[in-house]
């Protein structure tokens, strides 16, 4: 038996979380050290699976399989394809970066320090709160669950995490919240345990409608593994009913369309990213979400190919209301990071318009967009987190004349926009173009519409910069001191990456393409073939 | 399918020992052997009343204690090397004159019992938690249970540093009773068993140390409604005696599903009667549906779960609940298989409004043992759901389901017996608030047993809700499992409701502490937390377990 690499890419930060959160109250710098050096280690794991994916190979690769609960048909079973090797490959990117931009969000208070140092009872308790040990080893916990539900190749084990890892993140959500907040503490916490709440409960409910339709599956197919119902299919042996096979796939999509999100699913997204922390804030959007748009190219269009082109329409109308939604609501923010939540429901409008446009280049464009969208929101909302660390305030109102006081700071915020309006040469242009190119050549008037979200983009991202970045310098930017060697450290990296796949996309395109051609024969639709061709 | 044929899948013929009609003066065979766990416990409970009669009062708490455990601990042994001699599968027996099945479901159930009895009595014995009162450690329960609540009596009693030791062996007659219970083979052991094990969580209920009027009150409610409950069983089990002429669970089997027609002279006019047949299944079903809390017969569970002493409550929601579910299970599997038809609209009926009930209800509820006394009653909706499948699978998801949940609800009240105020247990919810800040430990496993109710993956609660769920769905129930969904998604809520309380919220200033216990209840507390991990992590051995046991004797 082989090295299982999958299992020790997904473990290592489950380990690292479980030894993050037994640091002595204490040793808090060593917690953060400690998290940091796991996640680091998981991304040169991450690299290792990434540089083993043979892209023309098998479609499952480092397969594992081991029995775990017989009596439901439950196996544990990994396979990492082209599309599951980017998105891992992605999170374990983004990891580092959240935890270091979130270097400080988690240590406590200057209020509760005061208490400590007087030797409080936490002092005698050993078990006393440890923010900061728990901060991390959350972000951890959440990256494994990630990681496995990327390689997750057993419907059961993959429902599993996508339903355990709510637990972590509303804990990350509603336990540690934005410091600039602008009303009292009190009314601070009740918003963040609103915010944790909502997130979960639209969550669970979706995610509790799939665990019907996973139970209907198995009833229906006698089994959850990928493989073995793909074969089935295959054969003949497996023969859904229509109306069963749409039921399951609504029961699958509903739960993946929350996650996304997806219009009218996604109200819980601006209130979570506006009230936790900027590095939860991308995690949830960069990293968590994925996991739906990532669901909905596995497992919606592998098992029930039928239904999903029976719904292709309304689901691409939903997709168009998400895009011109998200940016019109983007446009009329006040507060910076619920517009780039809205700008983020946008852009999830894109990628799943890009994946039921059942199209090669539709797909693939989405699945770069996955990447892309993770980058560049990273790049943009972490860079805005520094902002609003320094004045205290997330309303875009508060701020004048960044750039002349802090021109870094500005730079970089300024290429984190540009990236999220897709400005050629940056890496999300690549993606969007493809996403376009893809639509137009299936459903044109969808593509025409989808454009006008390209032209708002450029709306509340320039409208945004322009507001807070030039202009006279306000009141209370004066003196803002610009990006330190540890912001430093998360933006610029970043940026390298944008601008590198903005150039030279080949390296993600060469092993997400052949993934794309094998979802496209599950659906068996072919690409429209341009009519210049078909003319001559 | 008919329903012969339906019937054969989960019954298997067993030897009946009865006596031949005729020679009714031979002495009765009794397999003493078989019912060891039975006798093990009734004479331990004896001798607990002894105990109570010689031992001097200072000796008497530890006596108790160590016979109680010792008893049940031996009964559990009994039931293993009962199991490992292969009366779970192929030796399956009915003992006692038909009276008693000794079989897997049996086995499986009183093992369970057993150990949830065995961490129950570990709460009923904890005395570290209240302050010791005139020098005398103290527990949950009344100094003199006989005392007016504020009389000088009590207050005497108090003084003198009296302890109601009787609950031990109270307690092990209750667990006697439950241990027949879904064992009797004939409606009146059945009868009885249902007595045996109610009357003495009638008087465990009324002997609370603290907030008497609530307990006192409690206790009255619960036997003034299990007598009606009782009431109702007994009338039934009249009516199916005047429908089949015997009170044995197979011989009615018999005639329900018409391959006996012999007709009894006494009762020609009544034998075969499916009006009576139909209604006195409908009353013993009612008075089954008491026990396990179903809607609408749930209206006792919140007022009695809420007044009881919580060690009291703890050991009633998890082992009632088994004893009860069992016993519905094998009447409805080994005699009423051929009402399939006729039972299962009413059954699912009452399946989806006591999920829905329970789920909706607690939503409103600011009383942690209210709260947790409604999401019973949404548990025993989702076991209802597996009870309904009628197939194999049906009963080995429901086994396993009442395996999770009774451990982990004995552990969620354990962990309310530690969060205490100057007035006793703080179960009002607002008190909660950021219980998380102040004892993080208490408060994360108060949280994994909360994430388990809620059926959260990875934890027990999630493995035993998608085992009856896909009993049920496989049974062709799917409607059952919408709904189970639906509710588990409104009950959610309200899990989560509590961990926000304690985990978000700014601990108020006179807020509980959190008793420090002794080995007793962290070890209750240990074994919940250990059987809602493994249980949601690798399940399969104990899966296959409750799959082995899922045959009936008959």
């Amino acid at each position: 038996m082989s090295f299982p690499l999958l299992t020790a890419t997904a473990a290592l930060p489950a380990i690292g979380a479980i030894a993050t959160a037994a640091v002595p109250a204490a040793r808090r710098t060593a917690a953060k050290w400690l998290a940091l050096t796991v996640s680091l280690a998981t991304l040169v794991l991450a690299g290792i699976v990434f540089a083993r994916f043979e892209p023309g190979g098998e479609r499952y690769q480092l397969t594992e399989s081991h029995a775990w609960i017989k009596d439901f048909g439950v196996r544990y079973e990994l396979g990492v394809d082209g599309i599951g090797v980017a998105l891992l490959a992605l999170t374990a990117l983004l990891i580092p970066f959240v935890i270091l931009a979130g270097w400080h969000d988690a240590d406590p208070s200057p209020s509760s320090q005061l208490r400590s140092s007087r030797g409080g009872p936490n002092e005698t308790n050993p078990y006393h709160w440890r923010p900061t040990q728990g901060f991390f080893a959350l972000i951890l916990m959440v990256e494994a669950m990630v990681v496995l539900s990327f390689v997750a190749t057993d419907v059961f084990l993959f429902y599993i995490l996508f339903e355990a890892m709510l637990i972590p993140m509303y804990f990350l959500i509603g336990g540690f919240g934005d410091r600039a907040h602008a009303g009292s503490d009190e009314n601070a916490a009740a918003q963040r345990s609103y915010a944790a709440v909502k997130f979960l409960l639209y969550n669970l409910a979706g995610g509790l409608i799939m665990l019907a339709a996973v139970i209907g599956l198995y009833v229906v197919a006698g089994s959850f593994s990928l493989s073995e119902i793909a074969e089935a299919r295959a054969d003949g042996s497996l023969d859904m009913a229509t109306s069963t096979e749409r039921w399951l796939f609504l029961g699958f999509f509903f739960a993946f369309a929350v996650k996304a999100p997806l219009w009218p699913l996604h109200t819980w997204l601006p209130n979570a990213m506006g009230e936790a922390t900027t590095p939860v804030a991308v995690l949830i959007t960069a990293v968590v979400d994925k996991v739906g748009t990532f669901a909905m190219l596995r497992f919606c269009l592998q098992l029930f190919p039928e239904a999903s082109k029976w719904a292709t329409p309304v689901i691409i109308v939903l997709a168009l209301i998400s895009i011109v939604y998200g940016a019109l609501l983007a446009v009329g923010q006040r507060d910076i990071k619920r517009l780039i939540a809205y700008a983020s429901i946008s852009h999830f409008g894109f990628i799943v318009l890009g994946i039921f446009a059942m199209t090669s280049q539709g797909q693939s464009g989405a699945t770069l967009y996955m990447v892309n969208h993770g980058l560049s929101t990273a790049a943009l909302m972490l860079v805005a987190g520094f902002l609003i660390t320094r004045r205290g305030s997330r309303l875009i109102a508060d701020y004048g004349g960044v750039q002349k006081v802090a021109p870094v700071l500005a730079g970089t915020f300024l290429i984190g926009g540009l990236a999220t309006l897709s400005l050629p040469g940056l890496a999300p242009f690549v993606s969007e173009f493809l996403v376009l190119v893809g639509v137009f050549s299936a459903y044109p008037v969808a593509g025409v519409v989808a454009t006008v979200g390209i032209v708002l983009a450029a709306l509340y991202v320039l409208v945004l910069y322009q507001r807070t970045m030039t202009g006279p310098v306000r009141e209370g930017i004066g003196g803002m001191p610009d990006l330190k060697v540890r912001e430093l450290a998360v933006a610029l990296p970043l940026i390298a990456l944008l601008i590198f796949l903005g150039v030279f996309p080949k390296p993600l395109t060469e092993v997400v393409n052949p993934a794309v051609q094998h979802t496209m024969q599950d659906v068996q639709k072919k690409d429209p073939q341009p009519e210049v061709e078909a003319a001559k | 399918m008919s329903a012969t044929a339906v019937h054969s899948l989960w019954t298997m013929a067993g030897e009946v020992t009865s006596a031949a009609p005729g020679d009714r003066f031979t002495a009765p065979t009794i397999e003493y052997a078989q019912l060891a766990p039975v006798l093990i416990v009734i004479g331990a409970a004896v001798l607990g009343i002894l105990v109570e009669a010689f031992v001097p009062r200072r000796a008497r708490y530890t006596t108790q204690v160590f016979l109680t455990v010792v008893a049940i601990a031996a009964a559990f042994a009994a039931v293993v090397g009962l199991a490992a001699d292969g009366y779970a599968t192929k030796n399956a027996q009915i003992a006692a004159m038909g009276a008693v099945a000794v079989d897997g479901p049996a086995l499986f159930l009183q093992g369970t019992i057993l150990l949830v009895s065995m961490v129950s009595v570990f709460t009923f014995a904890e005395r570290r938690l209240d302050p010791a009162s005139h020098g005398n450690r103290v527990d949950s329960f009344a100094a003199q249970a006989g005392s007016v609540p504020g009389s000088d009596g009590e207050k005497a009693a108090v003084k003198a540093g009296f302890t109601t030791t009787e609950v031990f062996p109270l307690a092990l007659f209750s667990v006697a009773g439950m241990l027949v219970f879904p064992a009797a083979n004939d409606l009146l052991t059945l009868f009885i068993a249902l007595e045996v094990f109610s009357l003495p969580l009638y008087l465990l209920c009324a002997v609370a140390r603290r907030k008497r009027l609530m307990s006192q009150e409690a206790a009255v409610k619960y036997f003034l409604l299990g007598a009606f409950s009782s009431a109702f069983l007994l009338f039934g089990i009249a009516l199916l005696y005047g429908y089949a002429g015997t009170v044995s669970y197979a011989g009615i089997g018999d005639v329900v599903d018409g391959s006996v027609q012999q007709i009894d002279p006494a009762l020609a006019g009544t034998m075969g009667n499916d009006a009576l047949l139909l209604i006195g299944a409908a009353m013993i079903l009612m008075g089954l549906l008491f026990k396990v809390g179903a809607v609408p017969f749930h209206m006792w569970t919140p007022d009695v779960y809420q007044g009881a002493p919580t060690p009291v409550t703890g050991f009633m929601a998890a082992a009632t609940k088994v004893a009860a579910f069992g016993a519905l299970l094998r009447l409805l599997y080994v005699v009423l298989p051929g009402l399939t038809w006729d039972l299962r609209p009413v059954m699912w009926g009452v399946a989806i409004v006591t999920m829905l009930g329970g789920a909706i209800v607690a939503i409103t509820q600011t009383d942690i043992k209210r709260l947790l006394a409604y999401s019973s009653i949404a548990h025993a909706g989702f076991i209802l759901a597996g009870v309904i499948a009628a197939s194999p699978e049906g009963i080995s998801s429901v086994l396993f389901y009442l395996a999770v949940y009774s451990f982990v609800t004995v552990g969620a009240f354990a962990v309310v017996t530690l969060v205490r105020d100057a007035g006793g247990e703080a179960t009002h919810l607002s008190k909660w608030a950021g219980l998380g800040r102040r004892s993080p430990l208490t408060a994360a496993v108060f949280a994994v047993f909360l994430l388990s109710f809620a059926g959260i993956p990875l934890t027990s609660g999630f493995s035993g809700k998608f085992a009856v769920f896909k009993a049920a769905a496989d049974g062709g129930a799917s409607g059952l499992v919408v709904v189970g969904v639906i509710s588990s998604a409104i009950a959610a809520f309200f899990y989560i409701r509590v961990i926000v309380l304690m985990f978000f919220s700014e601990p108020k200033a006179d807020g509980p502490t959190v008793a420090v216990p002794s080995p007793l209840t962290m070890t209750t507390i240990a074994v919940g937390v250990a059987v809602t991990l493994v249980l949601g992590l690798a399940p399969q051995y104990f899966l296959d377990l409750a799959s082995q046991a899922g045959v009936f004797v008959r």
